[in-house]
């Protein structure tokens, strides 16, 4: 891309600045959060107290709590009091233990309806602590786009107009970097958050964050891909957030016991180094190692998730994509983090869209995006796996999102809801990647059935209903959303526990709380419905503590220690769940031990589960779902498993499969399958604290501490 | 490729010391071993064995902020950028990175030779030599 930073520059125009004074970290946190309002152009700091610390720890919690006190129960994701949100944890920021660069971004989505968070790795939240801030919180909406540049070297924020800048990712990012770093070594001490095109077009909107690569001399950019978060800021006519912060050291969170930390960070790095290799293959592939591993359990999502498995999945597994990552050699998006399981294609010449004939770098593909937008769709190319990857990014959308909801575009086309008259003229055929990506690129136009498809499968299905007449309980079934979130990239459908693990999910149907499907399914650990709701218990609660601390959940249980398989609790990996104790304890100085830090994150759990209720979610029926991802929803899935449902119906139901129509199958799997997921819903609110609709009780949020006159008075009102 | 590094003689080596207080005395102003890139290490009343880096390039890569360069077969460590995430340490095949108590940043030799110049037993030596790339 041609253009000139001093050209971009002389069109700023300065709406507001704001000086404040330079403090260090102490303990983990800066004890202060940032406000801006871009209507007003207000800037102002706001202390962290200790009661805020003792009940939402940081993170997430943080931004939840922020975002609670900016809205009301009629905001929607576009209206003025919303918010975008952004925060690492006491433990983010630190480089020696693996994994801790986390930022995470809270807003109210506009898929669905309510709080989303969605945790990203990149520099910004790390150099946002350090500049000064445990989070930024950004209400109201500016008039013409604006950037939004954070100096933590001299303690000055600045708001300014930036009409020129390009607004799609790739060129955008490395725009703001070449504009704020005077040499090269100063573009590490830059990162940027930014969206694109796509995001002002849909509602599958995501969030670019990134961090300057010194081999590869460019931005990278890891996306806080879930539930919106790039539709909002967009629609916030935010451009771009810029954060300098040039003096990072291993030390700065001025921890209780740098010793241990040094020597806990030490230990996970050696075993991360000499395992690694013959484990998960993190640093060989990333997360792309997963997509034959799930393609021989039979998990791998297929065709909308209709098969867990296809014979062409070898021609997108990690070893073709390995052919393609150029960088050889540890590649992670924060310092320190050993797994390293960044990765990138360079020099990929694009044969699609805008940038076409272009050579640009793609990061990825994570697994997700191989699948969503590969398998799931019946693709099997790797190369249009990276095109799709590549401008879903630049555009900022949510390559998950957009995975799931054209799998479920391609479903309706087989079953004859669309045809070309509906959709402009695209054919949506399994595997059609060329009209795969054309539909991206009207997205990234605002134009034609990219209009209708990027508002996601919710809004889909309401528009199916609504214009065609389309069979409202056939698109309810197949269509792989809960909550208004696209399903990520499992197939939960012999796995009950994980069903509920989507199900149950707050934010919507994704991984991050919980990934139970080897556990049930596989090795069979948790049998019994007590056994089930444990799991929705503790692992839930577990995982989201990674989002209060600002940590990545990767190194945690994607690589194990030599001897975890002889513990007591090998799927916990109670080793590492010790360090974690031992990191936040050396650098809060805190001394918790593994049980508060469940009672820690379950604080933040049932505040965001009463936040939802307060929106008018967060009850039994919103933790219904598709039953494609419970099971067989018609006679050809039915068939392709045949044997294994046979089987279940006469072990489980006593029914003699002999002499029954499939289609007399497919009904008593299913309302078998149906009232199982009911009975887990109840043995799983039970374990939680919570009654049958799902509400938390007063007597459980006062015993773990989360009763605040706010929260009881919104439980109260649905008890 | 060429490689600049201290060689040691453990046969030789009578435990005295000298070359940790120079190293530490030069880069710290302190006589402290745990501020040495080299260390003596006592396996009995007159045995001793020589732990310091060869030069082996290992860690080069794996620095996220590229503070470790390589220059005339030494492997320099750049403290002024780099953020002490010890992922050098973790990965050093020799165990020669060295941590000590509340630094920030790791101590590696440089080969600068100011420990030979100490050492009574002439158990130390730089040398310079081509070695295969496949270490």
């Amino acid at each position: 891309m041609n253009y000139n930073i001093e050209e971009l520059k002389a069109k700023h125009k300065l709406l507001a600045e704001y000086k404040y004074e330079l403090k260090p970290t102490m303990r983990g946190y800066a004890n202060r959060t940032l406000y801006i309002n871009i209507s007003t152009n207000e800037i102002k700091e706001k202390r962290v107290t200790e009661l805020m610390k003792e009940k939402f720890i940081g993170g997430k919690g943080f931004g939840l709590k922020l975002l609670w006190d900016a809205v009301n129960e009629n905001t929607k994701w576009n209206s003025e009091e919303n918010e975008i949100n952004i925060a690492t944890g006491p433990i983010g920021g630190n480089t020696n233990y693996a994994g801790s660069g986390k930022s995470i971004v809270t807003t109210i989505s506009p898929l669905t309806e309510m709080p989303i968070d969605s945790n990203v790795g990149g520099y910004f939240g790390p150099y946002l602590k350090f500049s000064g801030f445990d989070a930024l919180e950004i209400q109201g909406k500016a008039k013409n786009d604006i950037i939004i540049y954070i100096n933590g070297d001299e303690g000055i924020i600045r708001i300014f107009e930036a009409p020129e800048e390009e607004i799609d990712s790739h060129v955008l990012s490395e725009q703001l970097v070449e504009m704020f770093a005077k040499t090269e070594r100063e573009k590490l001490y830059i990162s940027t958050v930014t969206a694109g095109r796509g995001s002002e077009n849909a509602y599958i909107g995501c969030l670019n964050f990134s961090y300057y690569d010194l081999r590869k001399k460019k931005p990278r950019l890891k996306q806080a891909g879930r539930g919106g978060t790039g539709t909002v800021f967009r629609d916030k006519k935010l451009k771009a957030l810029v954060v300098k912060f040039s003096k990072l050291k291993g030390n700065l969170n001025n921890p209780a016991d740098l010793k241990k930390l040094q020597e806990v960070g030490l230990k996970l790095h050696k075993e991360i180094l000499e395992l690694d290799d013959t484990q998960n293959r993190m640093r060989q592939v990333g997360t792309a190692h997963l997509v034959e591993i799930m393609d021989e359990y039979d998990l791998l999502p297929t065709m909308n998730y209709k098969f867990g498995s296809h014979k062409d999945a070898f021609k997108i597994d990690s070893s073709v994509f390995k052919k393609y990552f150029t960088q050889n050699q540890p590649d992670g998006c924060w310092y320190g983090c050993t797994m390293a399981c960044a990765k990138a294609v360079e020099h990929f010449t694009l044969k699609t869209g805008p940038y076409k004939g272009q050579e640009v770098l793609v990061d990825g593909p994570e697994y997700e995006t191989a699948a969503g937008c590969g398998s799931n769709l019946g693709i099997f190319n790797p190369e249009t796996i990276l095109e799709i990857n590549f401008y879903c990014d630049t555009y900022g959308l949510d390559t998950i999102s957009f995975g799931t909801m054209t799998a479920f575009i391609m479903e309706c086309w087989e079953n004859g809801i669309l045809n070309k008259e509906r959709t402009g003229g695209l054919d949506f055929t399994w595997g059609n990647g060329d009209d795969v990506l054309e539909l991206l690129h009207q997205i990234g136009r605002g134009e034609g059935f990219g209009l209708i498809a990027g508002k996601g499968t919710r809004k889909m299905k309401d528009y199916f209903e609504k214009e065609w007449g389309a069979d409202r309980k056939f698109m309810d079934d197949i269509g792989m959303e809960a909550k208004g979130l696209e399903y990520s990239e499992y197939m939960t459908k012999e796995s009950l526990a994980m069903q509920g693990g989507y199900g149950l999910a707050l934010k919507g149907p994704q991984h991050d709380e919980a990934w139970l499907i080897f556990m049930d399914m596989v090795n069979n650990q948790i049998p019994t419905f007590e056994d089930k709701a444990e799991a929705l218990h503790y692992f839930p609660m577990f995982r989201t503590w990674f989002s209060l601390q600002g940590l990545c959940k990767l190194p945690w249980n994607d690589v194990e220690p030599a001897n975890n398989a002889e513990t007591d609790e090998p799927n916990k990996v109670p080793e590492h769940v010790q360090n974690y104790v031992d990191i936040f304890n050396a650098i809060t100085g805190k001394n918790i031990d593994k049980e508060e830090l469940i009672i820690q994150s379950e604080r933040v759990y049932n505040f965001q589960r009463v936040f939802n209720i307060r929106m008018g979610k967060g009850t039994r029926e919103h933790d219904r779902i598709p039953y494609r991802s419970v099971g067989p929803v018609t006679a050809e899935e039915y068939e392709s498993r045949k044997e294994r449902y046979d089987k279940q119906l006469k072990e489980k139901l006593g029914v003699n499969s002999e002499g029954k129509s499939t289609d007399e199958k497919v009904k008593i799997l299913r309302e078998f399958r149906e009232k199982e997921y009911e009975k887990l819903m109840n043995a799983a609110y039970e374990r939680r604290g919570w009654n049958n609709n799902g509400i938390p009780t007063i007597e459980h949020l006062k015993k773990i501490g989360m009763d605040l006159p706010e929260v009881i008075e919104i439980v109260k009102k649905h008890l | 490729m060429l490689v600049k590094y201290l060689k040691t003689y453990d046969d030789k080596c009578i435990g005295c010391g000298l070359c940790m207080t120079a190293c530490s005395t030069l880069y710290f102003k302190e006589d402290n071993p745990e501020l040495s890139a080299i260390k003596v290490i006592k396996q009995t009343e007159e045995d001793f064995k020589l732990e310091v880096c060869n030069q082996c390039t290992v860690c080069v890569a794996e620095c996220p902020t590229q503070a470790l360069t390589i220059n005339k077969g030494v492997v320099y460590l750049n403290k002024n950028i780099c953020i002490g995430c010890y992922a050098c340490v973790a990965v050093c095949p020799t165990n020669t990175m060295y941590t000590y108590h509340l630094g920030v940043e790791p101590i590696k030799c440089n080969s600068c030779g100011v420990c030979v110049k100490e050492c009574p037993a002439d158990a130390l030596e730089i040398v310079t030599e081509e070695v295969s790339d496949e270490l």
